[in-house]
């Protein structure tokens, strides 16, 4: 018999366990570089949109911007949450649907404002729990159960009424879009809020603490990065993406409130694709569709990307107004380009 | 040690998958202040014993105490809060998190406003630092780490909650020496201070070197627990594959009288070839009409080399010579062009594909290597199905059946016909006979025999050492994912000779650091 042993190997081959720290670096930023070309896209918006059309860098354009776009704000920052974790919320759009006819139906009813504005966000939270418990107990794909509950809030808001549902002049929730005068600029040219304003700015505020400086927040990251992983390190995984899908129903609420008292009317068909609209502000924002990576105000940037290029179209008056989708969905292509391009680099660097 | 009550003791725990007894009727008890180590083959439920006692799965009968109370844990985090830590033997960490995050997280240091990142860094830095770990930038992506490197993150991980159980589920598997002696050198630390450690790992050398107590499980049952040192290895591997020794020594060998001398120039001929985490650096030789027998324990690293061979992973060191020229052989499509088939182990997921009929299943390859623009003619496909039903006795010989109602053996023989259909020069077989019965076995290792002798390569791994003697012309012994040695089979080798190089092995290496 021969035995031929071989002895063994020193240190293996393979890369070494800690590398020059430049590459490093530039990977943790990396998961940034959407979210900071979508900001540098907006500035070349605007540097293009003041150049080529005039008006853009002034106080009333920007209020605008804020003003008609906060309830987008306000989605995107529910949808932020939600697509972290790997998920997709589908309903928003039909749930403010059904949140404002009912709002406005119960203040026209005489219900007290609060009470009306109340109940409009309780609805959007018990959507949301829906959807959640439908993902979480019954093992329905977010991407299904989301549709379902869609279904539900407009055929739901559908029951209730299929007519515009005007809002009485005199209903307090109007004041909910009341402008207040920030800066008092020459003729029009002010520099105005109101209070949906302000609820998106708090909204934004409070859900960048929340992912960046709680546990609860943490974990949302988590469970992106990897669902099992985050179960066995012992995270509370089920609570967690509960919590998410009744945070996204919650803010679909609020954004319904934002949007009714602004408009002063609601009807069943309210909403319609905004789930999408919601969606693209998160992907432009430089949040990964696979979950994990992202930043709410990668959103808040991509919302007002979305709202400054309709203002440009608005402008322009020579690109029809239908061209809009095309464009939207132009730049989307490109931002889910670029992030499949990173995800391939950093996919080569852990090889 | 033995004063003191156990901390953790699980008893009479059963667990059932669909179709597979993980665990039946096992015991386990775990002491303060000693390390025990859990032993067993690969699929022997160590992993699910775990799983057990943190509650990730549910048991089906049995009982489990924890500081004498009765205990069902709920999962990681519940078993957590009652001072058990866990890593478990999938490297459970988020890449897409900071360094320190994932040694955090859940475990965040919080203030007035929230987690405070300083403070929740600084001791996750402290953690780290007892694993020898100070060098690490923690805002770092995990994806940027080693997997060994991840693997001690997630040990530290465990640590943060001071735990009164750590257990550890195969952490050594990618680490190198150096990293191992950190990690011996902190678990020897926290066994001084009472900690109960529950290891897992299939390095013999390590076992002896730190554990104080044996549990060994086989195919889900509980085989015994002994102390270390009333154990020594050759017992410990019969317990292991459950042969006991005076058996293992009646096996003869069969096939000894075909012993192949190999001329010329080998049809294959491997340096260096390796792989980080799964082969060390091998060399190896295969002659035509040769059977080269793979040979170790369940984990050993027999599937990973057979896997560099045939182009399934990628190996990133070593050259491959194919009939004398050098060869990149960088996918298996790639492999069945140069006429090397590959038949793996997993016949449920990675071989039979159930819906489709025998005669589907069985043109599969040819086809795949003919290019799919194109097909086999019907009449091209039938003759081969009933050339190799015929030659490999498939019972019932009915082409058109699908081939989940055929028995385990008889889809092997599918299965063996595809690759056969495709005329291979080369013929990796990995655990062929695994799970079927002793008729088909013999008759699928009488093919194998044929076909070495109609100038066939032949790798053969399987868990049966007697079978692997009886039809190999050479024998590589497999350890710790490398080759331990390489053996010329004949009269005087019997499955015996193997068991005694696997754990010799050990005794000569013993203190000495790789
Ligand atoms: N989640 C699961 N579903 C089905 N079968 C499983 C599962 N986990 C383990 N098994 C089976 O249970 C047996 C024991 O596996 P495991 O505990 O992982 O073994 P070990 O850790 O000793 O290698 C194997 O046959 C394995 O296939
Ligand atoms: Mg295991």
């Amino acid at each position: 018999m021969t035995v031929t042993t071989r002895p063994p190997t020193g240190s293996a081959p393979g890369p070494a366990s800690s590398r020059p720290s430049l590459s490093d670096r530039l990977g943790a930023r990396l998961s940034a570089l959407p979210t900071v070309a979508a900001l540098l896209i907006f500035v070349g918006m605007i540097i293009y949109g003041e150049a080529a059309y005039g008006r853009i860098v002034q106080f009333n354009t920007l209020s605008n911007l804020l003003v008609n776009n906060s309830h987008l704000i306000i989605l995107a920052v529910g949808l932020t949450f939600v697509i972290l974790t790997g998920g997709i919320d589908l309903s928003v759009g039909a749930v403010i649907a059904f949140s404002s006819v009912a709002g406005v139906m119960l203040s026209n009813a005489g219900w007290h404002p609060v009470a009306a504005v109340l109940v409009m966000v309780l609805i959007g939270s018990a959507l949301g729990l829906v959807s959640g418990v439908l993902i979480q107990y019954f093992g329905v794909q977010p991407f299904i159960a989301t549709l379902a509950t869609m279904f539900l809030a407009r055929g739901l808001a559908s029951m209730l009424s299929t007519v515009p549902e005007r809002l009485a002049d005199d209903s307090a929730i109007r004041d909910l879009a009341a402008q207040l005068k920030i800066v008092d600029g020459d003729k029009v040219n002010d520099l105005v809020i109101t209070p949906g304003v302000i609820a998106a700015i708090v909204i934004v505020v409070v859900g960048f603490t929340v992912l960046h400086r709680t546990r609860f927040g943490r974990t949302v990251y988590a469970i992106g990065g990897s669902e099992q992983s985050a179960t066995l390190m012992g995270l509370p995984v089920t609570a967690t993406k509960l919590g998410i899908y009744v945070i996204s129903g919650t803010l679909a609420g609020i954004a319904a409130v934002v949007y009714t008292s602004r408009l002063g009317s609601a009807q069943n068909i309210t909403g319609i694709g905004w789930e999408l609209d919601a969606i693209a502000a998160v992907v432009i924002g430089g949040t990964l569709l696979t979950g994990g990576t992202g930043f709410v105000l990668g959103s808040v940037v991509g919302a007002l990307v979305l709202g400054l290029m309709n203002v440009l179209i608005t402008r322009d008056g020579g690109i029809r107004p239908e061209m809009t989708t095309i464009i939207t969905g132009g730049i989307l292509l490109v931002f889910v380009i670029l992030q499949r391009v990173l995800a391939a680099r950093r996919r080569g660097e852990q090889a | 040690m033995t004063g003191a009550p156990p901390i953790v003791e699980m008893k009479d725990i059963s667990i059932s998958f669909p179709g597979v007894k993980a665990l039946d009727e096992v015991d386990f008890r775990l002491f303060p202040g000693e390390v025990h180590t859990l032993m067993g083959e690969n699929g022997a439920g160590k992993s699910t014993l775990i799983k057990a006692l943190t509650g990730v799965y549910k048991i089906d009968s049995g009982e489990i105490l924890v500081d004498g109370e009765e205990r069902r844990f709920g999962g990681t985090a519940d078993a957590q809060a009652a001072g058990i830590a866990t890593v478990y033997q999938e490297v459970n960490l988020c890449s897409n998190l900071s360094i320190g995050e994932n040694v955090m997280l859940g475990h965040e240091v919080r203030g007035p406003f929230g987690i405070n990142w300083k403070a929740t860094h600084r001791a996750a830095a402290e953690v780290l630092s007892t694993l020898g770990l100070d060098h690490l930038d923690l805002r770092r992506p995990l994806s940027t780490l080693s997997l060994a490197v991840q693997q001690l993150v997630a040990i530290s991980r465990a640590m943060i909650t001071k735990p009164k159980v750590l257990i550890l589920d195969e952490p050594t598997s990618s680490l190198d020496a150096n990293e191992v002696a950190n990690l011996f050198t902190v678990i020897r630390r926290l066994r001084g201070q009472g900690v109960a450690i529950l290891f897992v790992t299939h390095f013999l050398d390590q076992v002896y070197m730190i554990s104080d107590r044996i549990t060994v499980l086989r195919n889900g049952a509980f085989v015994g627990e002994y102390p270390t040192r009333e154990l020594d290895r050759t017992t410990l591997i019969s317990k292991m594959i459950g042969k006991d020794f005076a058996t293992l020594r009646s096996l003869g060998s069969e096939r000894q009288s075909h012993h192949y001398e190999p001329r010329g120039e080998p049809l294959l001929r491997a340096e260096d070839l390796g792989r980080k985490g799964s082969t060390e650096p091998t060399d190896l030789e295969l002659h035509q009409g040769e059977v080269l027998g793979l040979a170790g324990l369940l984990g050993s690293g027999r599937t990973e080399l057979a896997r560099l061979l045939y182009g399934a992973d990628r190996p990133d060191s070593g050259t491959v010579w194919l009939r004398g020229k050098k060869t990149d052989i960088h996918n298996p499509t790639s492999a069945l062009g140069h006429r090397i088939a590959f038949s793996s182990e997993n016949r449920r997921d990675e071989g039979i594909i159930r819906d489709l009929t025998v005669r589907e299943n069985l043109v599969l390859a040819v086809q795949a290597k003919r290019g799919w623009f194109r097909p086999l003619t019907r009449k091209e496909q039938d003759a081969l199905t009933r050339k190799y039903l015929t030659e490999l006795n498939v019972r019932p010989a009915d082409p058109e059946r699908p081939i989940k109602f055929l028995s385990g053996g008889n889809q092997q023989k599918v299965l063996l016909g595809r690759w056969l259909a495709t005329e291979p020069d080369l013929l990796i077989l990995d655990e062929p006979t695994r799970g079927i019965d002793v008729g088909a076995k013999a008759e699928i290792q009488a093919a194998v025999a044929a076909l070495a002798a109609k100038g066939v390569a032949v790798v053969f791994i399987s868990s049966e050492l007697e079978e692997v003697v009886r039809l190999s012309d050479r024998i590589i012994v497999m350890k710790d994912h490398r080759k331990l040695a390489e053996l010329e089979n004949g009269p005087h080798v019997t499955a015996e000779t193997i068991v005694a190089v696997i754990a010799d092995e050990g005794d000569d290496e013993e203190g000495d650091t790789e």
